[in-house]
């Protein structure tokens, strides 16, 4: 589904990205895990155009992201994005925000937009809210409505760029709740997160950055279990210290 | 002081009989309103495209921005007014500049304060219009375009909706410097409140009466427009965010 071939980027003449390869599958959940400054909310802004890449290949649903002639506003239709401070648009209410591009992109009607947004709200758990505008939501709830506004255009994919860093601790599981419930649907998920849980939970591979490269890249179990690379070990034992 | 007050030369007529003094003001003031709304709507809508130029993506559009913000702010509005009205009908094709000046001489007047005010304040607006696209989180930008969103799009209905709602109160400055800056019209000889002012003491030898009437119709217009501003800024207070309950 998201194909990574040796991805190199520089900003200038540092090197953020180091020939990086990766393939997520259809309906499989792969973590990307790493120290800050690693890459990797770099390498997942690849995946939909967002940062532009200087070397290599990334394929998504088999079509170029990198390419020119790619219409990248239709493939950003088709992947859904999480970010970590929500990016909710703060001058619509819930509603709008969710019905927005569903109307503007994929030219549905604003009464079937309407409804679409209420059933997705009801699945994150705040069908209550859609007269509300962001500003007046908790961060959590916040979050949930973005992974809504995300799930209204019917993605055949969701990348998700740190989506709990920002929230208070005890908001952090009601965002995870609704992501596991996604995974165990099938949903190809590619999660840039330090959600360890989450990870052991529902991912089939775990992927480790350092430095701009693809450090690590193995199932779950095998990661967890005995991660090969003495940085990943370092790491693991640094965020898994107080668990 | 000996100097004679009187209030009531505002009702007496004109020399020419067909009006009052009181007359020659208001049709000053209507000049002076109907000049800085139509130089403000022109100021609205170039300061916006040249704002939102200076922030997108790429070197030449950004640069086409900046160079049109710091022509126009960087020469003085005299010089500019004089530009418009003297210099420009001269360097048109030939057979515009003949339309032009064949034009009733206070349209002329007009057309070119007009220009000369929109395009001055234009430059202004864009800085705000930048600072107010520049003050959002970037990830909107990103987020608008994740949801595919084309660039355009994203102004339209994200970037540019929540800007405008944050340079409310230093655009409302702005809206109140058009009206001030329209006085120089009255030195390519418009007509409108300040010149008649001046007229006025000509005419009557009253200077503090003409004087204190015309700061008073400049007042009230101003506050006029800032009870409009106001009214604007909390019809687009949003919910839960800045300046809002």
């Amino acid at each position: 589904m998201i194909r990574f071939r040796d991805v190199s980027k520089w900003y200038g003449s540092f090197q953020v990205l180091d020939g990086c390869n990766l393939e997520v599958n259809k309906g499989e959940v792969v973590v990307v895990c790493g120290p800050s400054g690693s890459g990797k909310s770099t390498l997942i802004k690849c995946a939909n155009g967002l940062e532009p890449f200087q070397k290599g290949e990334l394929t998504v649903d088999g079509i170029s992201v990198g390419a020119r002639a790619t219409n990248l506003p239709k493939l950003r239709a088709r992947v859904g994005m999480v970010f970590q401070h929500f990016e909710l648009f703060p001058h619509m209410s819930i509603r709008d925000n969710l019905a927005l591009a569903q109307v503007k992109v994929l030219g549905r009607g604003r009464d079937e937009a309407v409804a679409k947004g209420r059933k997705l709200l009801e699945r994150v758990g705040l069908a209550a809210q859609a007269d509300k505008f962001p500003g007046q939501l908790s961060g959590g709830q916040q979050q949930r409505v973005a992974i809504a506004r995300a799930l209204a255009m019917d993605p055949i994919c969701m990348l998700f760029d740190e989506p709990t860093s920002a929230l208070d601790p005890e908001m952090i599981n009601e965002v995870l709740e609704v992501m596991v419930e996604l995974a165990r649907e099938g949903m190809t998920m590619m999660c840039v997160t330090h959600e360890m849980g989450f990870a052991q939970k529902v991912a089939h591979r775990v992927v480790f950055m350092d430095q701009g490269r693809i450090v690590e890249d193995a199932p779950k179990a095998e990661f967890f279990g005995t991660p090969r690379s003495e940085r990943a070990q370092l790491f693991l034992s640094k965020i898994l210290h107080h668990v | 002081m000996n100097y004679h007050w009187n209030w009531g030369v505002f009702l007496s007529r004109t020399p020419s009989g067909e009006s009052t003094y009181l007359g020659w003001l208001l049709q000053g003031l209507w000049w002076t309103v109907a000049l800085s709304l139509a130089a403000w709507a022109l100021a609205l809508l170039l300061g916006t495209i040249f704002g939102v130029l200076r922030t997108v993506p790429g070197r030449w559009l950004p640069g086409l921005g900046a160079a049109y913000v710091e022509l126009f702010r960087n020469v003085p509005l005299l010089v500019q007014l004089f530009s418009w009205y003297f210099v420009m009908p001269e360097l048109l094709p030939r057979a515009w500049g003949d339309a032009i000046k064949q034009l009733d001489p206070m349209l002329q007047q007009f057309l070119a304060a007009w220009v000369c005010l929109g395009t001055f304040t234009a430059a202004r607006v864009a800085e705000q219009v930048r600072a107010g696209i520049g003050s959002l989180p970037r990830g909107q930008r990103a987020a608008s375009l994740a949801l595919g969103l084309t660039l355009p799009q994203a102004y339209r209905h994200v970037l540019l909706p929540m800007s405008f709602r944050i340079i409310v109160p230093p655009l409302t400055s702005e809206f109140l410097n058009v009206f001030k800056n329209s006085a120089v019209a009255s030195t390519i000889g418009l007509i409108e409140l300040s010149r008649q002012s001046q007229q006025l003491v000509d005419y009557t030898a009253q200077p503090y009466e003409a004087f204190i009437a015309v700061t008073v119709l400049y007042l009230l217009v101003n506050v006029v427009v800032m009870a409009g501003m106001r009214w604007v800024e909390s019809r687009a207070r949003v919910p839960g965010y800045i300046g809002s309950k």
